[in-house]
C-alpha cells in the first residue's frame, strides 16, 4: 500500500517524519506502554554521557506561558550501562533509533562517540548545547570554532550519520550549521531549548539553582521556524526541525520552512499521545489537500 | 476529555474535584489533571482521593498557579486526566496499619482507608490526620476509620503509639515523612512514604520528577511515588 507520509531521511526510508526528541521520550519504554511506538518515524534517546550523571538538585521544571523550562541536567545511565540495558530494547523497535550524545569536554563527546559507534546505531545526534568546562562553561554550540571542534574530532570516530543539534543561543545559528556542513556532518536539527530565566519574586531568588534552564514548547515555535528556515536555504545537508511542535499543523509548517523530518518533544508531557494524534491529522491533511507525498511540501516557503 | 461532575470548595483553600467516569486506579496512583486553557501548560499530579462508580474524586489545595486554576472550574467544564500512573502503596499487608497525613498529603489516605477496609489480614486501620485549620473531609475518615486522631496547627508525628503498628503508610511535609521513620526504625516498623514532586510527563520520561534514594535516582512519577521510608534520602 502506498504510504503518503514515507520519505528518505539520509540513507533511510522513514515510515514518516515523526521522531521524539531527546529527553521527552526516556529510550521509548515508558510510551511503548501506551500506544504502538513503532508507528513514528523514529525517537531519540535521552542524552547520554561517557559517564552517569544524577542531574540537577532543585527544581527541575517550571511553568511558563505556552511553554517550559528544565533543568534535568543530563541526568542520564552513561554510555556502558545504556549500551547494556537500553540500547538492544530500542534496536527491537521498528523504527529509526536516534542517540544523543553529550560532553562537558572534547574528549568526553569522542570516548562517548567512539563506544556508541561500535554498536551500529543509527544516527548519532551530537548535541553540542553542553557547556564546555574548558571555555568558561559556554557551550561547545555557541562559537564557531568550538563547534568546529567537536564536530571535526567526532566525526574521525563515528561510522555512522551524524547530525548536530543546534542551540538557538548559538552567535550566529547560519554560520554555525555551515560549519557543522564544512566539518563533516551529515545532518544538523534545530533547535535546542532557548536559555531563559525564572525568578521566585516572593522568595527573591532564581527558581533553578543552574539560574538558566531550557525553555521549550510552542512559546519558542516560530522562532525555531524562522531558524530552520534560515538554515536549511543555506546548507545542502538535511535538517530536522524541532521546537514547539504540538500539531500536525505546526509539523506542516515546519516542513514547508525546509525540516525534512521533525522531533516532537514537550507537547508529549502535554498529551502523552501526541504522536498518534499528530500521525492521524497528517494523514487527513494530505488527504483532504490531495497531496499524494508529504515531500511535496518541504522546502516551498 | 472528561466533564467535571463537581469542584466544591471546602474550607481554607480546600477543595474536592469529582470526574465524571468509569476508573480504575490503585491506591496511592496518580492522575495527571490539565484545564485547557493559557493559564495552565503542564499537567498537575493528583493522587486519588475517592473513586465510585460514577467518577473519581481528587482533594486539593490551592498553593500555586495550577491549582488556582483548578479551583476555577465548574460543573460540566471539561477537564483532560490521564493516568492512573506510579506504583501506589502495597496491598499484600497484614496486621496492624497506620495511615498519617499531613496537610494535602490525606488526600491519598482516603482511598487507601476505604480500600482496604474489608481486607481480612488487616486487623485495623488508625488514622492520624495534620491540619493546620478544621475542615470538612474529617468526618469521611471518621466513618471508616478503627480510630482517628486529628491535630490542628501541631506534629501529628507525636500522637501515634508507633507500638501498635507494624506497617506504616505516610504523606505529608518530608518533616512528618522523616519523624515517622525515625520511629519506624525504631519500633521495627515497615514504613511506605508517598512523595510529591513537580512533574511534567508523569510517565517516566522527563527525569524532572528525580529523587535521591538508597538505590540512586528514582522517577517519583514511575518507580514511586511510593517508596520504602527507609530507601529515601531526607533533604
Amino acid at each position: 500500500m502506498n504510504n503518503p507520509l514515507q520519505l528518505p531521511f539520509l540513507n533511510f526510508l522513514l515510515k514518516n517524519p515523526l521522531f521524539m526528541a531527546s529527553g521527552t521520550f526516556g529510550f521509548g519504554r515508558e510510551y511503548a506502554g501506551l500506544y504502538d511506538i513503532e508507528k513514528l518515524g523514529g525517537i531519540v534517546s535521552k542524552g547520554l554521557t561517557l559517564q552517569p550523571r544524577t542531574g540537577n538538585t532543585g527544581i527541575r521544571v517550571w511553568e511558563t506561558a505556552s511553554g517550559m523550562m528544565n533543568s534535568v541536567g543530563l541526568e542520564n545511565p552513561g554510555i556502558e550501562q545504556f549500551i547494556q540495558k537500553e540500547l538492544p530494547y530500542m534496536k527491537s523497535l521498528n523504527l529509526v533509533h536516534v542517540i544523543n550524545i553529550s560532553g562537558s569536554s572534547l574528549n568526553d563527546y569522542i570516548s562517548a562517540c567512539e563506544k556508541i559507534s561500535l554498536e551500529k546505531v543509527d544516527i548519532i545526534e551530537l548535541n553540542i548545547s553542553c557547556p564546555n568546562i574548558k571555555e568558561n562553561n559556554i557551550p561547545f554550540g555557541i562559537k564557531e570554532n568550538t563547534t568546529r571542534e567537536v564536530v571535526k574530532e567526532t566525526r574521525k570516530v563515528i561510522t555512522c550519520p551524524l547530525m548536530v543539534k543546534l542551540s538557538p543561543d548559538a552567535d550566529d545559528v547560519v554560520r554555525i550549521a555551515q560549519a557543522c556542513q564544512e566539518e563533516g556532518a551529515d545532518a544538523v536539527s534545530l533547535i535546542n531549548t532557548v536559555r531563559s530565566l525564572a525568578i521566585d519574586v516572593r522568595q527573591k531568588r532564581n527558581v533553578f539553582e543552574n539560574t538558566y534552564a531550557g525553555l521549550s514548547g510552542p512559546c519558542i515555535k516560530p522562532i525555531a521556524l524562522r531558524m530552520v528556515h534560515e538554515v536549511s536555504h543555506n546548507i545542502s545537508i538535511p535538517v530536522m526541525g524541532i521546537g514547539g511542535i504540538i500539531s500536525a499543523h505546526d509539523v506542516l509548517e515546519f516542513l514547508m520552512a525546509g525540516a525534512q523530518a521533525v522531533q516532537i518533544g514537550t507537547a508529549n508531557f502535554i498529551n502523552p499521545y501526541i504522536g498518534e494524534k499528530i500521525l492521524k491529522d497528517l494523514y487527513n491533511y494530505l488527504e483532504m489537500n490531495s497531496i499524494s507525498n508529504i515531500k511535496e511540501i518541504i522546502g516551498i516557503i | 476529555m472528561a466533564i467535571i461532575s463537581y469542584n466544591k470548595p471546602l474550607k481554607n483553600n480546600y477543595y474536592l474535584l469529582k470526574i465524571a467516569g468509569k476508573y480504575q486506579a490503585r491506591i496511592g496512583q496518580f492522575f495527571m489533571l490539565k484545564k485547557n486553557c493559557q493559564e495552565m501548560f503542564l499537567s498537575r499530579p493528583m493522587s486519588v482521593y475517592d473513586l465510585e462508580d460514577d467518577g473519581i474524586t481528587f482533594l486539593y489545595c490551592v498553593t500555586g498557579k495550577g491549582t488556582a486554576v483548578l479551583a476555577k472550574c465548574r460543573i460540566g467544564d471539561e477537564i483532560t486526566i490521564n493516568g492512573p500512573y506510579g506504583n501506589g502503596f502495597p496491598t499484600d499487608i497484614s496486621g496492624n496499619l497506620a495511615l498519617v497525613g499531613g496537610g494535602t498529603g490525606i488526600a491519598p489516605l482516603f482511598y487507601t482507608l476505604k480500600s482496604l477496609q474489608d481486607n481480612p489480614k488487616i486487623n485495623k486501620i488508625d488514622v492520624f490526620l495534620g491540619l493546620q485549620k478544621k475542615n470538612v473531609f474529617e468526618s469521611d475518615f471518621q466513618k471508616l476509620s478503627h480510630y482517628l486522631e486529628i491535630n490542628y496547627g501541631g506534629y501529628i508525628t507525636d500522637y501515634i503509639p508507633y507500638q501498635e503498628y507494624n506497617i506504616i503508610f505516610s504523606c505529608g511535609p518530608e518533616i512528618m515523612m522523616r519523624k515517622i521513620e525515625e520511629n519506624a526504625r525504631n519500633y521495627n516498623i515497615k514504613h511506605y512514604l508517598s512523595l510529591e514532586k513537580r512533574m511534567a510527563c508523569g510517565v517516566g520520561a522527563c527525569l524532572v520528577c528525580s529523587c535521591q534514594t538508597k538505590n540512586g535516582n528514582a522517577r517519583v512519577c514511575k518507580d514511586g511515588p511510593v517508596f520504602l521510608g527507609k530507601d529515601i534520602f531526607y533533604e
